[in-house]
């Protein structure tokens, strides 16, 4: 008995010294100094827009991740062809390289002297330093997560019911929206959940790529940086206490669903 | 059309990045590599998620067991904040823990700024992935195994050393490669609880700060590491993964 409460302990100690305290540490100190300097902040023309960019960024990278991770799944588990193990190992390479290498690869490729950068200033695109910079970056960094929950629950599934709605007489798309699609759709929200906390927290890639113009190319986390290095803590804390919460509530939900799924 | 999104999102631009080493030729990329900021950058990074992905293992270990086989009040709410890293933005994750550890500190610890204060940061990063690949071995584990074994004069340590440890080492090793992968990575955190300084740079801080200085050789080639270190590992995690299915199945 001891042996187990001395585990407890041990595990109880660690989560509370690295995850807990400084969570709630974000809470306290947002609200340390009153209401009045929070919301300030979050009133500021700069934080709003911001907000605006990183919503914009997560509202197109989630749902074309979505659609990939639904097919790509669909493809790896269902099908055969030249290339699977290749694009099985290029999926999960977004989890394993470093952000500040995704921002810089785009950075190479979109700048002055990439390979598409030159033509798309000759045709009036600005791709670097604008948004389309920030929504590329936030879409690399986000592909895995849909696939990488899809995959397994498609193995698990099978296609015994899909053949038998098919020799039914349904069709591709029938089967797809009836059969496939609702058996694996807590995998997919999971997945979405996800996705759209990558997408909101991202910050090396777009650093490198936005060029961090305030008011213009800041995302909400670049917010919080920028104002750090302002000296402005209060604005800081502020940010940081929407993206926080916002954190919570994807903790919340991704409880929600995990066992709808059949995990833990 | 799946590998056209993906060509276009992910392979065209290490592409790129691929090619601008590749012009500037091998004699330049080890000049920089072997530059003394660069390598002490280097050094730093790969010592820091080694230590980090140690104790994460052991600790993530103890985590796992802890939330399968323990039971007490609260668990359920334990066990969904493990995944917090992957949920706070790693920049409000610096913060947080620069206000907790940093200059004013409420509980007297000073790590902000320091070698220490890197070690927290990519615990705090890296903490979900050993718990999680672990705790659904354990979960499936038998324990009348274990009780078996224990019937039969085993003690604790051996039960453990030579039934459970043999399980959910795949388990261990594949979380560990994950975390690693993760920390030789990390930059959000590190941004806020570091400087600019030589002795506490990372190499993704380095690479970004090589950037905006419009060294893009510079950060071209430190970058190059980085990516070949995420493929090996990720081929790492395959062969992990290709030799368990095997062992399995036979």
């Amino acid at each position: 008995m001891p042996r187990r409460l001395a585990l407890r302990a041990t595990a109880l100690l660690y989560l509370t010294v690295i995850l807990l305290a400084p969570l709630a540490m974000v809470f306290y100190r947002a609200f340390q100094s009153g209401l009045e300097p929070v919301w300030q902040a979050l009133s500021d023309p700069n934080t709003v827009h911001a907000f605006k960019i990183t919503l914009i960024a997560a509202a197109i990278a989630v749902p074309l991740n979505t659609v990939f991770g639904v097919l790509c799944g669909l493809a790896i588990v269902r099908r055969r062809f030249r290339g699977k193990g290749l694009l099985n190992a290029f999926i999960d390479l977004p989890l394993a390289v470093s952000p500040v290498v995704i921002g810089l690869s785009l950075y190479l490729l979109y700048g002055r002297s990439g390979w598409f950068g030159p033509w798309l200033t000759a045709h009036g695109f600005q791709v670097l330093f604008a948004l389309p910079a920030i929504v590329l970056a936030t879409i690399f960094v986000s592909v895995p997560f849909v696939a990488r929950e899809v995959i397994p629950t498609l193995r698990e599934l099978g296609n015994e019911q899909e053949q038998a709605a098919a020799t039914l007489g349904a069709n591709r798309w029938q089967r797809f929206w009836r059969i496939t699609l609702p058996s694996i759709r807590w995998a997919v929200i999971y997945g979405v959940v996800l996705t759209t906390a990558r997408c909101l927290g991202e910050y090396g890639a777009v650093a490198i790529v936005s060029g961090r113009i305030e008011g213009s190319t800041e995302t909400a986390t670049l917010r919080v940086d920028g104002y750090l290095n302002n000296f402005n803590d209060a604005g800081a804390y502020a940010v940081s206490l929407v993206l926080a919460t916002t954190a919570v509530l994807v903790l919340v939900a991704m409880t929600t669903i995990r066992p709808r799924e059949g995990r833990l | 059309m799946i590998s056209t999104y993906l060509l276009v999102i992910v392979v065209l631009p290490l592409a790129a990045l691929l090619w601008e080493s590749k012009k500037n030729g091998g004699h330049a990329f080890w000049q920089v590599v072997t530059s003394p900021e660069a390598l002490s950058a280097l050094k730093l990074t790969f010592g820091a998620s080694f230590i980090v992905v140690l104790i994460n293992a052991v600790l993530g270990t103890v985590t796992a067991w802890v939330l399968v086989r323990d039971d007490f009040r609260g668990k359920s709410v334990v066990n969904a904040v493990i995944d917090l890293p992957f949920a706070l933005p790693t920049i409000v994750a610096g913060l947080t823990l620069l206000a907790l550890y940093g200059p004013n500190s409420p509980v007297g610890v000073h790590l902000a700024f320091t070698r220490a204060g890197i070690v927290v940061a990519l615990c705090f990063v890296t903490l979900p992935f050993v718990v999680r690949t672990v705790q659904p071995v354990l979960l499936e584990l038998d324990v009348e195994m274990e009780e078996a074994a224990r019937s039969l004069g085993a003690g604790r340590i051996t039960v453990f050393r030579r039934i459970v440890l043999p399980n959910i080492l795949p388990g261990i090793l594949s979380g560990s490669v994950l975390a690693l992968a993760r920390a030789l990575g990390e930059i959000g955190s590190l941004v806020v609880l570091t400087t600019g300084l030589l002795n506490t740079q990372v190499v993704s801080v380095f690479i970004y700060n090589k950037v905006q200085d419009g060294e893009t050789p510079a950060a071209a080639a430190l970058a190059m590491v980085l990516l070949g270190a995420a493929f090996i590992l990720l081929l790492a995690v395959g062969a992990l993964r290709f030799f368990v299915t095997r062992y399995e199945r036979a």
